[in-house]
């Protein structure tokens, strides 16, 4: 009897993976687009700078810890997580920032919220807000200098990409421009500062920085994030519970105490539509790493999160209150797994 | 006839990659040269060989007796002489086993077979006949069929298991495509046996032919006890557990079989064969296997006689195609690959699968972890797998125990699902694996301390009891002593007596 063909041995099941790391993250990258593009449109090209600073730092300070750990470094890099975390961070800081205000924020999220707890898949706090929320408490004017949205100031005010490259490496503006003639605070800064001189939300608004639904330009933002958290539900990248608990709770919350006092109080459509809420909601509040891993502990997560930007934003010491918000529930979510465990099969 | 919800927990749309099977026919025509017929073919011990080399066998004529109630017996499946009786490997139902295999050079110039088997009255007569007559569940599983319904205790509905949820297989798709009325008439009569009352064919949604002609069988037969079931194509559907669940909504509880809540499940490959047995008193000889994937030429359904190679059955659908990577006993998801093709088809082989290397996965890098909890979306068990990794690679069989291990039915479904590319089942059952040898030792350990304990208590009472006697002996010595002394003094005393008697005399 002749020897047959030899055939390798693998493990069962021999079916292919219906997706991998890369492609999740890809994904993601991909769902960020709209919102990228919007994002320029609305404040110039400082959001690009930011992005391609916080890249390069992000993947260096990978590439150097994996080092020091002596792990393969290839594949961290190729799986783009380090990516994904620092487009997230370039997304939260302001469009017209020194290039070491990313380099610091994209640093310390790789180094200390990821690595320090064993890479991908180890940390217990979301690395994008904590890079975000070690430079809001560092460097407070710099974090809170924001541009005008376009169509609010003069054109020939709004900074080109020259102007801004210039700032961001050298911290040089146009002669002639002081940078308090060109940065203002954001919609949800101003409305804080508003209230706390007495005034009312319907006098605030009628600033040149508001839109019909939320802050000028930010209305738009919060849309195309939207669009694109879509995708990733349709792509089976994220589920539905987290976003829809945290929008449903910001906006139950904003709802109820703006029927109580409308004079006081946001409109629920202003606080969605506004700062960090979608791009929070789809893109940053979903991280499976540091989310609820059950159906019924999302759900609690998203709702937490909600309800503690809605707080922070009301009555805390911060315009916005997402990333406080995630890293809190952040803090909850091993206790949030524990006790939403779902019922296994056969049993009672 | 109405088609279910997905009442499925967890499971999976797979690429279901049964078309290239299904066009043909079961094609009868395998002649196989050579046999090698295993003992061991079902879950439970082995047949006892009862053939010795160079013994001429008759087609049916029993080679291998059942040792005890969960053995059956194994027959000839084609007439020839018996060349040698001895080990060999074999496929089981979950991996390659050792057992005694006899082997047979087929002769086709004998004639006749063994005598028909007979169908008798009575309960307890008919199942001793089906342990006599070889046949077990044809699933895949291969469990003995006369044990399974043996205990019908609250029997009251027979699932007919036709959901063929794994990809690749379509060997039971076949069958009730063509022999629809053998396998109502086969349910009719494990209705009979199990006493029970209600019989529900589940067939998936995506087999219309075997829908179409299972229900000409069962108008035909006239019997409004049996209804076709259409369930959703979402493996595993056709786990005897998740078939519970979807028509019917209860869960077997853990551990237990569904006759627990009344149901007993029966591969329609099973029905078949019952109906073999009562109509001509023929035993298990043959079952129909899938044979495809892109690595086998014309790929197709076949019946195969018990203890054909694989090599014959590959060479007799064309042989293997250029590229063909891997081998495979069973279906893509549950069946293990095999280095070789010289290994025995027997009753628990549903499919081979001969795939190229493009169309299985060959990558089994693995990122870390992301918590994502999509294996566990996909979970029929409802277990949450990203925790049973973590334990199952730390060896904690307490943590184990507590998030369900025993409850994994190792269907894959995590492993597909995983971002990260985990071989999570691979994991599940090394850690069930070291599991069981823990508890094995566990329990060693156990008697050893038992032991001990009453070694220790016996030594101690020993010991008492030895000091105890050396304590009387103590006593008594000197007790003997005190008087030995007393009598020694008393002599002395009378010795002085008298001498100073006779000194008064002398005086």
């Amino acid at each position: 009897m002749t020897s047959g063909p030899s055939f390798a041995l693998r493990p069962a099941p021999h079916v292919i993976p219906v997706t991998s790391v890369p492609q999740v993250m890809r994904r993601v990258l991909l769902a960020l687009l709209p919102a990228t593009v919007v994002y320029v449109v609305v404040f110039g090209w400082g959001l690009l700078i930011n992005m391609a600073v916080a890249i390069v730092f992000a993947l260096g300070a990978e590439a150097l810890v994996l080092r020091a750990r002596r792990r393969p470094i290839a594949p961290s890099l190729a799986d783009a997580s380090a990516a994904v975390t620092a487009i997230l961070l370039a997304f939260a800081l302001p469009p017209l920032a020194p290039w070491w205000l990313p380099a610091i924020g994209a640093a310390t999220a790789i180094v200390v919220a990821k690595h320090l707890y064993g890479g991908l898949g180890g940390n217990p706090f979301n690395p994008a807000m904590v890079g975000y929320v070690v430079l809001l408490i560092s460097f407070p004017t710099e974090m809170t200098q924001w541009l005008p949205p376009a169509g609010t100031i003069e054109p020939d005010l709004q900074l080109g990409l020259a102007a801004q490259l210039s700032f961001a490496i050298a911290g040089l503006l146009p002669a002639g421009t002081g940078i308090d003639a060109i940065t203002q605070a954001t919609p949800l800064d101003q409305i804080k500062e508003g209230l706390g001189e007495m005034l009312t939300i319907t006098e605030i608004r009628n600033g040149a920085l508001y839109g019909a639904l939320g802050g000028r330009g930010w209305e738009w933002i919060n849309a195309a994030a939207a669009a694109g958290g879509i995708y990733l539900l349709i792509r089976g990248v994220i589920r539905w519970h987290i976003p829809v608990a945290m929008i449903a709770a910001i906006a139950i919350c904003a709802a109820t105490m703006h029927t109580l006092d409308s004079s006081r109080f946001l409109s629920s459509t202003f606080h969605v539509f506004s700062g960090a809420t979608l791009l929070g909601a789809f893109f940053i509040a979903t991280d499976p790493v540091t989310a609820a891993a059950t159906p019924k502990g999302r759900l609690i997560y998203g709702a937490g999160i909600g309800f503690l930007t809605f707080a922070i934003r009301t009555w805390g010491g911060y315009p916005d209150g997402i990333a406080f918000a995630v890293l809190l529930m952040n803090a909850t979510v091993p206790m949030i797994d524990r006790y939403t465990r779902p019922r296994i099969y056969g049993r009672d | 006839m109405p088609e279910l919800g997905t009442r499925l927990t967890g499971g999976l749309r797979l690429v279901a990659r049964k078309r290239m099977s299904t066009t043909s026919p079961i094609n009868r025509a395998l002649a196989p040269q050579s046999l090698a017929i295993p003992m061991t073919q079902q879950s439970g011990p082995a047949a006892v060989p009862v053939v010795e080399p160079g013994q001429t066998v008759l087609r049916g004529q029993v080679i291998g007796k059942p040792r005890e109630a969960r053995s059956t017996a194994v027959h000839a499946s084609l007439s020839g002489h018996v060349t040698a009786v001895g080990r060999r490997t074999v496929p089981g139902g979950y991996q390659l086993i050792q057992t005694d295999c006899v082997e047979i050079d087929v002769d086709p110039a004998i004639h006749g077979s063994a005598p028909a088997l007979g169908w008798p009255e009575s309960r307890s007569e008919r199942l001793e006949a089906l342990r006599n007559s070889g046949i077990v569940g044809l699933g895949g599983a291969a469990f003995p069929t006369a044990a399974k319904l043996e205990n019908n205790d609250g029997c009251h509905t027979l699932i007919l298991n036709g959901a063929e949820c794994e990809p690749y297989i379509s060997c039971d798709d076949l069958l009730m495509r063509e022999h629809a009325h053998e396998i109502i008439a086969g349910a009719k009569a494990i209705m009979e046996l199990l006493n029970a009352n209600a019989c529900r064919v589940a067939i998936e949604n995506d087999k219309p032919l075997a829908t179409a002609a299972i229900d000409a069988a069962i108008e035909q037969l006239g019997d409004d006890r049996i209804t076709v079931a259409k369930v959703p194509t979402i493996y595993p559907a056709g786990g005897e557990r998740q078939l519970v669940e979807i028509l019917t909504g209860e869960e077997v509880p853990s551990g237990k079989f569904p006759i627990a809540c009344g149901y007993v499940c029966q591969n329609v490959g099973t029905a078949y064969a019952v109906n073999r047995l009562l109509r001509h008193g023929e035993p298990l000889l043959t079952r129909i296997v899938s044979v495809t994937g892109a690595g086998i030429s014309e790929p197709q359904n076949v019946e195969v006689p018990i203890g054909t190679s694989i090599r014959e059955l590959v060479d007799h659908c064309g042989g293997y195609t250029e590229d063909v990577g891997r081998l495979i006993h069973g279906g893509a998801m549950m069946g293990y690959s095999i280095s070789t093709d010289e290994l025995p088809i027997t009753k628990a082989t549903n499919c081979v699968v001969a795939a190229q290397a493009s169309e299985v996965r060959d990558r089994y890098d693995e990122w870390p972890c992301i918590r994502c909890g999509d294996c566990a979306e996909v979970c029929p068990a409802r277990l949450l797998p990203q925790e049973l990794l973590r334990y199952s690679r730390s060896f904690e069989f307490a943590a184990l125990d507590n998030f369900g291990l025993r409850d994994c039915i190792e269907c894959g479904c995590c492993d597909v699902a995983c971002p990260s590319q985990i071989p999570l089942t691979a994991y599940f059952r090394g850690a069930k694996h070291a599991w069981a040898k823990h508890e094995q030792h566990q329990e060693l350990a156990d008697t050893s301390y038992v032991r001990y304990l009453s070694k220790q208590e016996r030594l101690q009472h020993q010991q008492a009891e030895a000091s105890s006697f050396r304590n009387e002996l103590k006593a008594k010595v000197a007790a003997d002593s005190l008087s030995r002394h007393e009598t020694i003094q008393a002599a002395i005393d009378r010795a002085r007596k008298r001498r100073s008697a006779d000194k008064e005399v002398l005086e």
